[in-house]
């Protein structure tokens, strides 16, 4: 679904290279996760995948479902069906959560040949959607993030991932600063929209998200690479080791670029 | 484009209403002294009280020291000399249309499109209108349903000859002639304006309008609305403004007094659209307006809201005297200045009566090169015991190259008073715009959400039809080339 092949990425605004060759593929009812310690480059990718025009893209390419995105715009992509969870979710005050998501999901809905729903209709759709993160009505009559706490603003972000249903998910961070119980609630969410058609990227510094989500395949990335993939286990010896024993493998590659 | 030029050109929005009506104008000469003084008053056929009343002001005018220099806004002092202080369109009867057909049918047609029609059928069944096309009041609508309920709704020209004791006894009551140098310049050649008259025990059936049009290059308009609500009364009025896109300067030099007595309550709704002169900054309206409200009984309210859009340079601070006890001022503002166009506005709530209150919410919000200042000033004096204010005053910035400036003056005489005041100043954040679009909204529609929310608090106190106009003109505002 999504092909992410030796993708390179500097900072627009002073060149500081962050992404030096990442390769990634991501298909249809996979679950992944990206670790690594800060700064080695993960939220940047997830970022880079969404469109952010902070950074440039100066080798390399995404495709999605065989076509490249690089040329699209952040909305574009999430027409396509494209979803980042942030790390920090961007407060705006004075518009609700109900009008963000009746306005996005009616776009998305139109971009991908889906019905669009009224304002009763949608209000049915949504109601639904908010078990899944054990949201209150009230929620949705809120402004955006405006006021919410680290834990409600996390949940907010899957519950929006509920709404637009997306192909294929980023979650930047999504468990850092969660209790336990949020953390559970979160990842049941995850869990349960996860499924045959869809993927999820987790992108975590911490091992504990995946105690409750099981990943397909793990990626650790160091130094703007992926310097190892493997299954959930790496995950437990990352935990367990810490990121030492993969520092040599990654300076190796870069004294090899240079 | 990067998101911060988008922003900029939605900001610039296209003026939809610069259009000129193509209209023949009796003579009149350009310039200002008491003879053209006597000349205006004579064509209206005042009253000697009224003739001198201009005088009055004019004298007091000559003997003050020209612009007054404290606000915040750079420009060169109009050419008075230059100025059409009266203009009037060529009409057949000499005397203010009574019936639709004797309307020019240009002007008709210019109300048309700019989205007012005059015909009662047509319009939204819930507000009359008053037409003001350059120096006269063109039309007045529902005038027969207003007075079954006893509502005087009329020009002021009008006023001055049918209910001659009304207006002098409050015309210049809460904006003294000589009050500032633009108050002073109205009260000598001020052209027209709305009358409103609310008897006691009435809630005006129907909301009040008044749409001014400047269509001529030469002439200045000089506005006068006088608006009384008697005890225990209601009122809600609205005024609309545009203007034809010239590279002169125009000037627009309005006096606005409101009075409300014991119990009444008066809303004052403004949708400011004047042209704004071009990207260089040519041309445009210079908006320099006194708007006075006086809550005169205990228990009155007095109301002000207004979406400031238009205009090369605004100087505008309506204001309340909150004289009877237990008496509401309230001002709720959005300016939103662009390109070269300047603002500096706000209020004055003057606490004079016992357990008065007063709530400011100001919203600016600049793009371009444009300056935009909120200067307010809660003043409660000694024995205004238990008045409390609320101020909020936020800024937004679009872009880098743009000001916002707040100026907040408060005096407190009297220690039961409460002033509470809070400002806040933010960018829109490209962070916010592509958490927006992230969510698949366009880029156009994220900044459109994001003001929209802004402005809020503002934009909901707005009666209900003109919310909606509102929200339209920050759209057309907003959106623009990329729309």
């Amino acid at each position: 679904m999504l092909e992410i092949k030796n993708l390179h990425v500097v900072v627009e605004e002073d060149g500081t290279e962050i992404l030096k060759g990442v390769n990634l593929k991501i298909n249809e009812g996979e679950i992944h996760a990206i670790m690594g310690p800060n700064g080695s480059g993960k939220s940047t990718l997830a970022k880079v995948v969404a469109g952010h025009d902070a950074y440039e893209v100066t080798e390399g390419d995404i495709l999605f479902e065989g076509e490249s995105i690089l040329e699209m715009d952040p909305d574009e992509r999430a027409h396509l069906g494209l979803f980042l969870a942030f790390q920090y979710p961007v407060e705006v005050p004075g518009v609700t959560n109900k009008t963000l998501l009746r306005e996005a999901y009616n776009t998305i809905a139109e971009k991908r040949g889906r019905e669009e729903l009224d304002p009763l209709e949608f209000e049915d759709y949504v109601n639904d959607r908010l078990d899944i993160v054990e949201m209150k009505p009230e929620f949705l009559d809120r402004s955006i993030n405006a006021g919410f706490s680290g834990g409600e603003k996390k949940r907010n972000e899957i519950f929006q991932m509920a709404v637009l249903d997306p192909k294929i998910s980023f979650l930047d961070e999504t468990d850092s600063g969660l209790d336990i119980d949020a953390l559970k609630v979160v990842a049941k969410g995850i869990n349960y929209l996860a499924d045959e058609d869809n993927a999820v990227c987790l992108v975590t510094h911490y091992q504990r998200i995946l105690d409750y989500i099981v990943p397909d395949h793990v990626h650790v990335m160091l130094d703007g690479k992926i310097v190892k993939s493997g299954d959930k286990d790496l995950a437990v010896k990352l935990e367990d080791e810490g990121y030492d024993w993969l520092t040599d493998l990654a300076s190796v590659s870069v004294n090899g670029e240079q | 484009m990067s998101e911060t030029q988008a922003l900029e050109s939605m900001v610039g929005g296209e003026y939809k209403y610069g259009f000129t009506t193509d209209i023949e104008y009796e003579d009149f000469p350009t310039g200002i002294n008491e003879d053209i003084i006597r000349e205006i008053s004579r064509r209206k056929d005042e009253p000697e009280w009224v003739t001198d009343f201009r005088l009055e002001a004019f004298e007091k005018w000559k003997q003050m020291d020209g612009d007054p220099d404290w606000p915040n806004i750079e420009y060169k002092q109009p050419d008075f000399d230059n100025i059409q202080y009266y203009t009037s369109t060529k009409k057949k009867s000499g005397k203010k249309a009574e019936s639709l057909d004797d309307i020019d049918p240009q002007i008709r047609e210019t109300y048309e499109k700019l989205g007012i029609p005059l015909s009662e059928q047509k319009m939204l069944s819930g507000i009359a209108v008053d037409a003001v096309f350059d120096s006269e009041s063109i039309f007045t609508t529902f005038k027969e349903k207003l007075g079954e309920a006893g509502v005087i709704f009329c020009s002021i020209s009008e006023a001055i000859q049918d209910h001659p004791k009304l207006v002098k006894k409050y015309l210049g009551s809460v904006v003294p002639k000589g009050d500032n140098f633009y108050a002073a310049l109205n009260s000598a050649v001020f052209s027209d304006g709305s009358f409103v008259y609310v008897p006691k025990d009435t809630v005006c059936p129907m909301e009040l309008s008044t749409y001014f049009r400047i269509n001529n290059m030469q002439s200045g308009q000089f506005e006068r609305t006088l608006i009384i609500c008697e005890e225990n009364s209601h009122v809600s009025y609205l005024e609309g403004c545009t203007a034809p896109m010239f590279q002169e300067n125009q000037l627009h030099a309005a006096v606005v007094e409101l009075v409300a007595l014991e119990d009444a309550e008066i809303k004052y709704s403004t949708i400011q659209n004047w042209y704004s002169g071009d990207e260089e900054g040519q041309g445009g309206i210079f908006n320099f307006v006194t708007k006075r409200g006086h809550c005169r009984g205990d228990n009155s309210k007095i109301s002000w809201t207004q979406v400031e859009t238009g205009a090369a340079i605004t100087w505008k601070y309506p204001s309340v005297i909150l004289q009877g006890d237990g008496s509401i001022g309230e001002f709720f503002s959005v300016a939103v200045t662009n390109n070269h166009q300047q603002a500096d506005t706000g209020t004055k709530m003057i606490h004079v009566g016992k357990n008065t209150k007063s709530t400011i919410i100001s919203k600016g919000i600049s793009a371009g090169k444009s300056n935009n200042s909120y200067r307010g000033l809660v003043k409660i004096s000694p024995r205004a015991d238990g008045a409390q204010n609320y101020s909020v005053c936020d800024s937004m910035l679009i872009g880098q190259t743009c000001g916002a400036h707040t100026f907040p003056y408060i005096e407190s005489a009297n220690p039961t008073s409460k002033v509470e005041h809070e400002a806040s100043t933010s960018r829109v954040g490209e962070d916010q715009i592509f958490y927006l679009q992230q969510r698949g909204i366009s880029e156009d529609d994220a900044i459109s959400l994001i003001v929209n929310g802004f402005c809020k608090e503002v934009l909901k106190e707005l009666p209900m039809e003109f919310a909606v106009e509102a929200d339209k003109l920050l759209g057309i505002k907003l959106e623009g080339s990329v729309g």
